[in-house]
């Protein structure tokens, strides 16, 4: 069984190794090749989940060491791998998902010719993702972690020709590279307090070490998860991420690539525990994103962005839940899978839209769009229903138990984490509502494209509209199914442990005021869009509307602080360089050069001169001999 | 200071070291100094015959007489002889044409000349032997028996130098002749092809009615030659006025004829 | 007197001499001066053979006067050989090793 372990992660990347070897021969057969691989990656973890469901609680965790990679002294690094429950459910999340969107990219990609390629970047993502979950040690996590952002890069850039994509996979691995840099020193703090990166054995040892180191490891943690989840201040990658295809967005920036960062709090749980000014960070970068994404969510125009823009506040949540200790781990990692099926398949239908629209995606030439794509509609739909948190969906499960959490954290901060959480309960439900009117509701307001043709809106072939039929099942049901005798609790509980905080307010209290807040929600949304015709040119907007459409200025604030900052360093680095540096030795150079040539007019000619020379030389020895003896 | 010798000398020699160490100090000064080559020659001359004189003093016999016969007698005279050679004319002038080359050389040579004296004061000299045990047999036996046992090969590479010298010398002043010597037939058709002076010169003393440089020789038609004297002497104008001469011997001429021949003598 | 007066005498003369050979520009004045500076040694090397006692310091000056004499014969003739070449016995004519 164990053995099984290394073959999930093996699968994808055979694949990717088949897919980006292969040449032009393998394009007829790529898309089948990739999602073969990928396939089987989904079932083996299907083998491997149901092998653990027939063991106990406290036995289900499985160890597997393929080989010892580093050997020298005291720096012990494994290729091994740990399967407990908590790698079980993003595995299966993993290869399950991305079975799914390798099959909608076989649609979707159709027309591209480097669609072979697509695939073997596709597999290398879900073979770096997958080892990333599976390590059992912070260093091979590590590898898989800088393996998921190459992979990142590779596909936004896909569209090599687009000087946008290339910019924007270039600031994607950029800013994940500072992120990069917090988990390195993690890294580097544990093997100096513990001497050790393997998870057992650091967990073990956090109750000897110092709370300050802790701490520091602790906030280092954090800042990786900041760049590979897009929190502040690390997010600005994210929205100008969306240039990369909708596969590519709905599975990397939605389901798996951007919850890594939850995945690394949630599995580090045991150091955050022992430092709660880490935690404290923590909840607060999750609060502001939440807001941050939300906001951002709500003034845009391409509908792309504005997914992007929600997917950065719900992770916003599940860092938040994660943050909150004990009492939040399970809910955070809950709302991270039913987020996996609702945002996958909204982005999913975005892209089916997309595709029906001629690539068209600014929403104000979209409109009335449910009588061309009904199946679109529909699973669009569901998503959209799951994550505002209609009773009875997904999101209306996980998302309650987060807000339920923060305010169980107790004191003033459960007040301001529980407010904060509900209000951006009703900004999501605001900005989804806009983005479903403006789709799918409402007049027509379709343009031709650049090229003069006209859009003719058709429902999606069925490699796309299955994958999304089966997220939105999961949408409907998944969160039912996790609540369901508390099943996910019972399931994660022996992982990340799990305590019940003394909320102020009962469960039911909460529940109604997120309806309250849903309702207000969507009724703004409806008035503003819903009943007046959508202008087809976006109005200047407020203030915050405008500040949100240039994503609150994330750019501008990092050219300013960063950018400036870093040109001004490097110029005078360069200066310091060329004056300094190259000034001593072409100093050197130019002195002796000049003396040289002022020692090159003692050789006039004149035999006096040379005369002269003698005679001094003569005299100078004199001296130095009668010196010598002791006499003059 | 260093520490007294036992040895003093006598007041004689402390005399003629101290007036003959002034000339020659006076003298070496010369050398530098004077302007003209002769003049330096001279001084120099001068102060070898000082030397001389002292080495003769403190018990150098054979050196002191060869000091004045090799080297004032043929050295320094051979000196002048190639000042000759070069011109006397040839002054330097005393002004100086490279930067600071006076003024560095004061101060190398002040500065030596220090040190030198410096070093012989704080030097430790015991006592003067003398020579008189050295000189027992004679200056020249003594010499004579060091040279050939112990500095003898020494000697025989001098002897060999010595040689070299004189092979240099000529091969160093010989001038080959680059084309044949002219016969008389050539000087003469060259003579006449220039049209300067067609007849061979006279010898010289032909015209000569004195041996006085200064004076020169007269034509057969009475006029003075200008080849019979120096053309420095000419410019310097030094020369003789012999005008007088033809007609004094002309007058002496008529006399003799008229008293041998018994003529009458003309307008007396 | 002590007889170390000599040797004062003789450093004299030698720093004269070396003054000379720095000053002048007539090489034949320059060469008499050269000579002035042996003749000079030679009579330190005399008074030294009267210090020791014996003869060795008057074989040296013996000795030194001989290759002096060989040294003029040959450095006037070349003297003379240049001057029959340039016209000139100028020691700074000869300048062209310069920098």
């Amino acid at each position: 069984m164990e053995n099984l372990i290394g073959l999930l992660v093996l699968a994808p990347l055979v694949g990717a190794g088949v897919l980006l070897t292969g040449g032009r021969r393998l394009d007829r057969t790529g898309h089948w090749i990739g999602c073969a691989f990928a396939a089987t990656s989904f079932v083996i973890g299907a083998v491997l989940f149901a092998d653990m469901l027939s063991r106990s609680g406290d036995d289900r965790t499985l160890t597997s060491n393929l080989y010892t990679w580093v050997p020298v002294g005291g720096f012990q690094a494994d290729v091994a791998f740990q399967l407990d429950q908590l790698s079980m459910t993003f595995v299966l999340l993993i290869s399950g998902v991305g079975t799914l969107i390798h099959i909608y990219s076989i649609g979707y990609m159709e027309h591209d010719e480097r669609r072979r390629r697509f695939f073997g970047y596709l597999n290398l993502f879900l073979a770096a993702m997958l080892l990333l979950v599976l390590a059992n040690n912070y260093l091979l996590l590590y590898v898989g972690w800088e393996g998921v952002g190459l992979a990142s890069y590779l596909l936004i850039g896909f569209w090599q020709h687009k000087p946008s994509a290339a910019t924007a996979a270039k600031k994607a691995f950029i800013v994940n590279r500072v992120g990069d840099v917090g988990l390195s020193i993690a890294i580097m703090l544990m093997f100096t307090t513990f001497g050790t990166f393997s998870f057992q054995p650091v967990f073990e040892a956090v109750g000897k070490a110092h709370e300050g180191i802790l701490t520091g490891i602790g906030l280092m943690l954090l800042l990786a998860a900041c760049g590979k989840s897009a929190q502040v201040p690390l997010q600005s990658w994210l929205g100008d991420a969306m240039e990369g295809p909708t596969p590519v967005s709905a599975l990397i920036h939605a389901a798996t690539m951007v919850t890594a960062g939850v995945y690394l709090i949630t599995r580090s749980g045991a150091i955050f525990n022992a430092a709660p000014d880490a935690q404290l960070a923590v909840v607060t970068v999750g609060a502001v994103t939440l807001l941050f994404g939300a906001i951002v969510g709500c003034a845009k125009d391409d509908i792309k962005k504005a997914l992007a823009g929600s997917t950065m506040s719900q992770i916003g949540y599940m860092i938040l839940a994660a943050g909150l200790g004990p009492i939040g781990y399970v809910f955070a990692i809950m709302h991270l899978v039913t987020h996996g099926f609702f945002k996958a398949g909204l982005f999913l239908g975005a892209g089916s839209v997309m595709h029906g629209m001629n690539d068209e995606v600014d929403m104000r030439k979209y409109g009335g769009l449910r009588k061309y794509m009904p199946v679109t509609f529909v699973t669009f739909g569901l998503g959209y229903l799951a994550i505002i948190g209609f009773p009875g969906l997904s999101g209306f499960f996980s998302k309650d138990k987060i807000i339920e959490a923060a305010f169980a954290k107790g004191g003033t901060e459960g007040w301001i984490l529980g407010g904060v959480a509900m209000l951006g309960a009703a900004i999501t439900a605001f900005y989804m509502t806009r983005v479903m009117l403006m789709t799918f509701f409402g007049e027509k307001r379709w343009e031709p494209d650049a090229e003069g043709h006209d859009p003719h809106p058709h429902e999606s072939p069925r490699s796309m509209t299955i994958p999304m039929v089966i997220l939105a099942f999961g949408s409907v049901f998944a969160g039912g199914l996790f609540s369901l005798n508390e099943s996910f609790l019972k399931w994660l509980e022996p992982v990340t442990g799990h305590e019940e905080g003394h909320s102020p307010l009962s469960a039911g209290a909460v529940t109604a005021g997120t309806m309250v807040v849903l309702v207000i929600g969507v009724a703004l949304a409806w008035l503003m869009y819903g009943r007046r015709p959508v202008p087809a040119v976006a109005p200047r907007g407020s203030l915050l509307t405008r500040a949100a459409r240039r994503d609150l200025y994330q750019d501008d604030f990092n050219h300013v602080v960063l950018v400036r900052g870093g040109e001004h360093l490097t110029r005078s680095l360069v200066y310091v360089d060329v004056k300094g540096v190259d000034g001593v030795v072409n100093g050197t150079a130019a002195a002796v050069g000049g003396l040289s040539g002022r020692m090159r007019r003692l050789q006039n000619g004149y035999v006096r001169s040379y005369a002269v020379s003698m005679l001094g030389g003569t005299a100078v020895l004199v001296a130095a001999v009668l010196l010598m003896r002791g006499v003059a | 200071m260093n520490d007294l010798a036992a040895y003093t000398t006598s007041t004689g020699e402390a005399f003629q070291f101290w007036v003959l160490g002034t000339v020659a100090v006076v003298g070496a000064l010369g050398t530098v100094l004077m302007k003209k080559a002769v003049h330096s020659a001279l001084s120099l001359a001068g102060t070898m015959i000082v030397l001389a004189v002292f080495y003769l003093a403190q018990g150098a016999y054979f050196l002191g007489v060869v000091q004045i016969v090799v080297y004032t007698g043929a050295i320094m005279m051979l000196f002048l002889f190639v000042v000759m050679l070069v011109g006397i004319t040839a002054a330097d002038s005393l002004k100086e044409t490279l930067k600071g080359q006076r003024w560095l050389a004061a101060v190398c040579g002040i500065g030596f000349g220090i040190l030198l004296i410096a070093g012989i004061s704080n030097a430790q000299l015991h006592s003067f032997a003398g020579l008189g045990e050295a000189n027992a047999k004679g200056n020249v036996e003594g010499l004579a028996a060091l040279i050939f046992t112990k500095y003898v090969w020494a000697f025989e590479i001098t002897g060999a130098l010595l040689i070299t010298a004189a092979v240099g010398a000529m091969v160093l002043t010989h001038r080959e002749r680059t084309e044949r010597r002219h016969t008389q037939r050539e000087l003469s058709e060259q003579r006449v092809r220039e049209g300067k002076q067609v007849p061979p010169l006279p010898a010289p003393g032909v015209y000569a009615l004195h041996n006085a440089v200064d004076n020169p020789g007269l034509l057969p038609d009475g006029t003075p030659s200008a080849l019979t004297v120096s053309d420095t002497l000419r410019a310097r104008g030094q020369v003789r006025d012999v005008s007088g001469e033809a007609l004094d011997s002309l007058a002496e001429l008529e006399q003799r004829s008229t008293e041998r021949l018994g003529r009458k003598e003309v307008g007396k | 007197m002590n007889p170390v007066n000599y040797l004062y005498l003789s450093a004299l003369l030698f720093t004269i001499g070396a003054a000379g050979v720095l000053i002048r520009r007539n090489a034949i004045v320059v060469f008499m001066c050269i000579e002035l500076m042996l003749n000079a040694s030679n009579l330190a090397f005399v008074t030294f053979s009267r210090l020791h006692g014996n003869l060795d310091g008057q074989i040296i000056a013996f000795f030194t006067m001989v290759v002096a004499a060989a040294e003029v014969v040959v450095g006037l003739a070349i003297i003379v050989t240049i001057f029959r070449s340039r016209h000139s016995a100028s020691v700074d004519d000869a300048s062209l090793m310069k920098l």
